[in-house]
């Protein structure tokens, strides 16, 4: 059984993501299902940019009186980090070092719970000061859609690879699971990439107007 | 392991369906729950042409035949059409490109149960206080007022039935890009399964966006956003857009396999190669591309500007083209072959002048000037009928036909199958002719009635009784599927004697594993290739050796009837129901649960040994 | 076989006489009469288009037809295997071709006619008090099941019967106050759909020599399915002369609150005042916003040709519809906002209703 079979740093295949046929199936399998998830967050943008400023009446606030560029920035740097520490994890598991590509994976996970805590703080500072809720505009439902689904991707990912880090704990790396470990990584940098347009469409282009 | 070949009581046999990973039961499930949905969405065909027979009928009254004709559209597209084309995807696609089965056996179940509980829940909104009114299209503004819980039913129930469609479009794409014999290149692969392959990839694309239109409206409705509120800055065009980007590109889901299908048969019965092999690849690629940059044509009416009307109704045009190839490929095919009037050809046949009577009015829709009268007129009903029943229930029918023997082991009796043939082609353009001159005559789309004086009643009478041939049709198709089953005459491999692709080299049906040792292909249509060489069955690629076979699972099911109960939650949550939201819960602790154990427990599948492969050729030989 | 093909050409038989019967349509409503430029040139379109598909058709069909009975096997066949023909590079580049040279033919018009058709320039340029300057505009608001029709540079207000000049270009602002509607007299033009969010502009033109055939009223429908009632969404299109139409707007303008004079009337105005003019007002001119004017204007109700668009104009209809409007409409928004009414005060309020009238006859 070619799966479970136990392997040596030797015997480790270079791409063991696609070493077996099962690995090769789902690692194309997700590669289109993030092709998938692109039209999902495409159609997402269009729905934001349709209804950006739009509230029923002037009292509302608008993009460029909520978002605050530090904060988002900050944002973006944490989640920029988590997408590097899991190239890094990636590289080990390739290298059959299962312990660094645990670390790895940690720091990315820790990386990726500051960023959603950093925007729980956002979503509430947003409640409280502003009135900018969910239900209050047509702008405030597009707003909170468009990065509440990222966020709620982050979310996804985080209980994904943990269940991943905890289930594996005790067994190492083999090739029935190093493609799980590799779909997971491309799914948390999946989830970076829509950030950065993210934070290019609403926030830097919210600045503007 | 040889318990596959012992007989099984009921109670086995239900359990082996409900935890099947294997894509020939799963096919069979399709087929059973399609034509199940195809039933009752017939029904409620009937139950509108009654309506319609005459004027101020009062058969049914006015809301409720908003729910009909809603629930109708919504049935035939979502629950039927597609998922029977699922079905023979399933049961043929693999076969054809020699793999022992799909690439994610797991999610092809899951894929059926998400449908599965997605339409029973959509369905159930008849006996809980009512069904969707506001048309398959649910356009925002209606959608939204419309009171109780229908339009939330169709909301989530298209929402978990998509889910699985979505799982289903990946995998076969997997599958055929990673899972062919030796030697089956992409320039060899049948039609049918390039036209999966396209329909596919269309799925991938276009259901994202339905996924996104649905959520917003399940905000709007059930959670207070604003998304369609014109009074709080929203706009119900958002919903237009998504919905049609993803409609758009529905229909030619639903036509391509049609066309695959169609394909297959011409060229079986005319024992011709398919003319024009590559260009009818190309069609279909380009008509799924295509596919995405028309939607706006559904809106010409929405006000949208004369730029975007003109660029739409060229761009739609231009489809015409590649279709235009494909018929003059059939029509080729059949040119110079040697044509066997079988009950699947005399489908094929019929599909040609009906398909193109469809087609052309679809190019008269493009001409948006033109459309402007058109538009939500029965103009519009005689069109899309002409293209979906002309084309994709036809399609069904004669693959219905024509896969039957491979699916069951069992021919589907000739005699009636023509029968049925020549009641449902008389019973459709009865039906759907004289629609075209209703709409032009003035006659909107989705009345619940019209009054007399309009010019209005023959029409509509002739359309009636058009129906019930129809009705007829399927009646005997029924009936016909019986008394075969019943009587149960077990066929060989290539039961129609002309069969082409590789599925006609193993035997009715294929043993679970399909291909004792997988076929080496040496060109298109290989079983043909093989046999005009005076050889009886494939040439194997590789010796007889261990196969690998995934584990039968009850986790799909479990885990989509958790979204089940979970809608059940989201939805009453808006009443204030105290049992709601533990209810939510529930189902999502289901959902979660089974994910958990789904990805906690290995599943690496069992062997099937050499040993016992052997031992069956023994029996084949002593039998 | 015999049997089955003879059943079938009864049945193609019977489908053709029904087509004859029917012929075109009725002038008043259907589009295959057309009635006005728009209509006319959308009619052209379809012709032209028809007149293309025609011809694939018929180069189809006579392909199909040898096909399948040149090719059929025959008996002593059985063993024949064809040739195995891969395709033919020059027959795909004629079907490929001749079909772009007549979608060709067809995209010219079809663009010309798309801009043609969307010009509504004229609906800009105002004057100083800011009316439009040499176009007729018309307001159209549709509502659940009814329709407002507003001439906003004369401060006039009507509702279900749409009164326009013959032979002049009428221009439309078209919206929708609760769900989405769409507005469509086929004999005239096609449809242009009543959007909740934004306002759609198109025009117009009522021929008036087709108007005088169909006795100066054309039909006019409810293309967007809007709820139960949608079917019944009907409106009427009365054409004028432009003399006459000077004339009923200038009634309209000058129309005062009609007083009740003889004793059954009377009652009746008291049963509105208290029931009904809370949403249904009965002056032309109507100066309360739109979100106040929830029922149809009644100021020339005893003009109008029906009673909520599809009933007779008939006092016996009247009642009937007041009694109880969800039995001919379901879904209605005049249902249960008035209380019971008793024979007496429908008598009453039929005397009233059927006297409202604006024009100098
Ligand atoms: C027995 C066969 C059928 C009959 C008699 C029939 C009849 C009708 C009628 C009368 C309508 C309503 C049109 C209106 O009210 O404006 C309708 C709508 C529709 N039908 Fe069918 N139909 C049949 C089969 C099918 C099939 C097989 C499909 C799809 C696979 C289909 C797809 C649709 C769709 C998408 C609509 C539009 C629904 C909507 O407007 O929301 N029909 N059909
Ligand atoms: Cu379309
Ligand atoms: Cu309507």
């Amino acid at each position: 059984m070619a799966a479970e079979q136990k392997y040596t740093e030797a015997t480790w295949p270079s791409s063991p993501e696609r070493a077996t046929l099962e690995g090769k199936n789902k690692f194309l399998g997700f590669w289109l299902f993030l092709g998938g998830e692109t039209v999902l967050f495409a159609s997402l943008f269009a729905t934001y940019l349709a209804l950006k400023d739009k509230v029923p009446s002037a009292d509302h606030a608008l993009a460029k009186d909520l978002f605050e560029i530090p904060l988002t920035f900050m944002a973006t740097m944490l989640l920029l980090t988590s997408s590097l520490t899991s190239v890094y994890a990636m590289y080990h598991m390739k290298n059959f070092d299962f312990k660094r590509m645990q670390a790895w994976l940690l720091v990315t996970v820790l990386l990726g719970a500051a960023f959603l805590g950093l925007e729980i703080y956002e979503f509430n500072h947003y409640v409280h000061e502003f009135k900018h809720t969910f239900t209050s505009s047509a702008f405030g439902s597009a707003f909170y859609t468009l990065v509440g689904f990222h966020g709620a991707h982050v979310a996804v990912g985080l209980g994904w690879i943990l269940t991943l880090m905890i289930r594996n704990a005790k067994r190492g790396l083999t090739l029935y699971n190093a493609p799980k470990f590799y779909v997971a990584s491309l799914y948390w940098h999946f989830i970076d990439v829509v950030w950065v347009f993210i934070f290019t469409v609403v926030y830097l282009m919210g600045m503007v107007g | 392991m040889s318990t596959y070949a012992q007989k099984k009581g009921i109670g086995a046999t239900i359990w082996d369906y409900l935890t099947t990973v294997d894509h020939k039961k799963i096919a069979i499930l399709y087929l059973i729950a399609g034509g199940l949905f195809f039933v009752v969405g017939g029904l409620e065909a009937m139950f509108i042409r009654i309506q319609l027979a005459v004027p101020n009928n009062d058969f049914v009254s006015a809301g409720l035949f908003n729910e009909i004709i809603t629930m109708h559209g919504t049935t035939m597209i979502f629950l039927a059409a597609m998922p029977l084309l699922f079905g023979f995807m399933n049961a043929v696609m693999p076969l054809q490109i020699g793999a022992r089965d799909v690439a994610f056996p797991f999610l092809n179940s899951l894929g059926f149960w998400l449908f599965f509980f997605g339409g029973v829940f959509l369905n159930l909104s008849w006996f809980l206080g009512g069904a969707p009114d506001a048309g398959w299209t649910s356009y925002a503004s209606l959608s939204l007022a419309s009171p109780g819980h229908g339009v939330d039913f169709y909301v989530l129930g298209l929402q978990i039935s998509g889910a699985g469609t979505l799982i289903g479009g990946i995998n076969f794409l997997v599958t055929i890009i990673n899972m062919r014999a030796p030697g089956m290149t992409y320039m060899r692969m049948p039609l049918f399964t390039w036209s999966t392959f396209v329909a596919s990839a269309l799925i991938l694309f276009a259901f994202p966006p339905l996924t996104v239109g649905l959520f917003l409206m399940l905000f709007d409705r059930m959670f207070g956003a604003n998304f369609f509120d014109a009074a709080a800055g929203g706009n119900t065009i958002i919903w237009e857009h998504l919905f049609w980007i993803f409609g758009h590109p529905e229909v030619y889901i639903l036509i391509l396999p049609a066309f695959g299908i169609f394909s297959e048969i011409f060229a079986t019965f005319s024992r011709k190669r398919l003319f024009g092999y590559s260009s009818m690849v190309f069609a279909t690629v380009l008509i799924g591309f295509l596919g995405f940059m028309v939607w706006a044509h559904h809106m010409f009416t929405v006000g949208l500007g004369p730029i975007a009307n003109a660029i739409f109704a060229v761009a739609t045009m231009a489809i015409a083209v590649p279709t235009g190839i494909k018929i003059f490929n059939w029509l080729m095919t059949m040119w110079g072959g040697s044509i066997r009037f079988t009950t699947p050809m005399l489908y094929a046949v019929a599909f040609i002048p009906s398909f193109v009577a469809g087609g052309v009015t679809g190019i008269m829709n493009a001409v948006a000037p033109a459309d402007y009268q058109f538009h939500d007129s029965y103009f519009v009903v005689a069109h899309f009928h002409y293209v979906i029943v002309g084309g994709v229930v036809l399609g069904l029918l004669a693959g219905a036909h024509f896969y039957w023997p491979k699916m069951f082991g069992t021919m589907l009796n000739e005699f009636l199958g023509k029968i049925t043939f020549w009641l449902f082609l008389i019973g459709f353009h009865l039906t759907f002719f004289i629609q075209h001159f209703l709409g032009l005559m003035g006659m909107p789309r989705r009345v619940f009635t019209f009054m007399e004086g309009q010019g209005l009643e023959t029409g509509n009478l002739v359309s009636s009784i058009g129906a019930f041939f129809m009705a007829a049709a399927i009646i005997i198709l029924l009936i016909n599927v019986v008394i075969t089953s019943v009587k149960n005459e077990k066929v060989g491999n290539d039961p129609w004697g002309d069969g082409r692709t590789l599925e006609w080299a193993i035997p009715s049906p294929p043993p679970f594993y399909n291909f004792k040792q997988l076929p080496l292909v040496r060109g298109l249509d290989p079983y043909w290739l093989e046999k005009m060489e005076g050889k009886k069955g494939m040439m194997p690629a590789e010796p007889i050796g261990d196969i690998h076979m995934p584990n039968n699972s009850f986790i799909p099911f479990v885990l989509s009837m958790g979204m089940f109960i979970a809608a059940f939650g989201a939805m009453y949550q808006v009443d204030d129901k105290p049992w709601a939201i533990p209810v939510l819960i529930l189902g999502l602790l289901i959902v979660f649960g089974s994910m958990f154990i789904r990805s906690i427990k290995d599943d690496h599948g069992f062997h099937i040994h050499k040993e016992d492969l052997l031992d069956e050729d023994d029996k084949e030989v002593k039998a | 076989m015999k049997n089955r093909l003879h059943k079938w050409r009864l049945l193609s038989l019977f489908a053709m006489i029904a087509l004859i019967l029917s012929g075109c349509g009725k002038p008043f409503l259907s589009t295959l009469t057309p009635a006005g430029e728009v209509a006319q040139t959308q009619f052209d379109l379809m012709v032209l288009s028809t007149a293309i598909m025609v011809l694939v058709i018929l180069v189809v069909t006579v392909m199909f037809i040898y096909v399948i009975f040149r090719f059929r096997r025959k008996k002593g066949d059985e063993n024949k295997i064809p040739k195995q023909v891969e395709g033919s590079h020059k027959l795909e580049i004629i079907w490929t071709v001749i079909p772009i040279l007549l979608l060709i033919v067809l995209t010219v018009p079809t663009v010309s006619y798309t801009f043609a058709l969307a010009d509504v320039s004229p609906m800009e340029k105002k004057d100083k008090d800011g009316k439009t300057k040499d176009a007729l505009v018309i307001n159209v608001r549709a509502n659940l099941y009814w329709w407002e029709f507003e001439y906003p540079d004369e401060g006039v207000i009507t509702s279900q019967d749409l009164v326009v000049p013959t032979d002049q270009r009428v221009y439309f602002n078209l919206k929708a106050s609760d769900v989405k509607h769409s507005f469509w007299i086929p004999a005239v033009g096609g449809k242009m759909d009543t959007n909740t969010d934004g306002e759609n502009q198109f025009f117009l033109e009522f021929d008036g020599e087709s108007a005088e055939k169909v006795k100066n009223q054309f039909y006019g429908k409810c293309a967007e399915l809007c709820g139960p009632s949608h079917a019944l969404m009907d409106f009427k299109v009365e054409t004028k002369s432009p003399e006459e139409f000077d004339q009923w707007i200038s009634d309209m303008k000058s129309a005062k609150a009609p007083k009740a004079e003889d004793g059954l009337a009377k009652q009746g105005e008291e049963v509105f005042n208290k029931s009904c003019i809370g949403c249904h007002a009965i002056t032309p001119n109507d100066s309360r916003p739109e979100q106040a004017r929830r029922a149809p204007n009644l100021s020339n109700f005893g003009e109008r040709s029906k009673i909520a668009g599809v009933m007779d104009h008939s006092e016996e209809d009247l009642k009937n519809w007041l009694e109880d409007p969800e039995k001919y409409k379901p879904g209605n928004k005049m249902t249960g906002t008035y209380g019971d009414l008793s024979s007496e005060q429908l008598d009453a309020l039929t005397a009233y209703l059927m006297d409202l009238k604006v024009e100098n006859k």
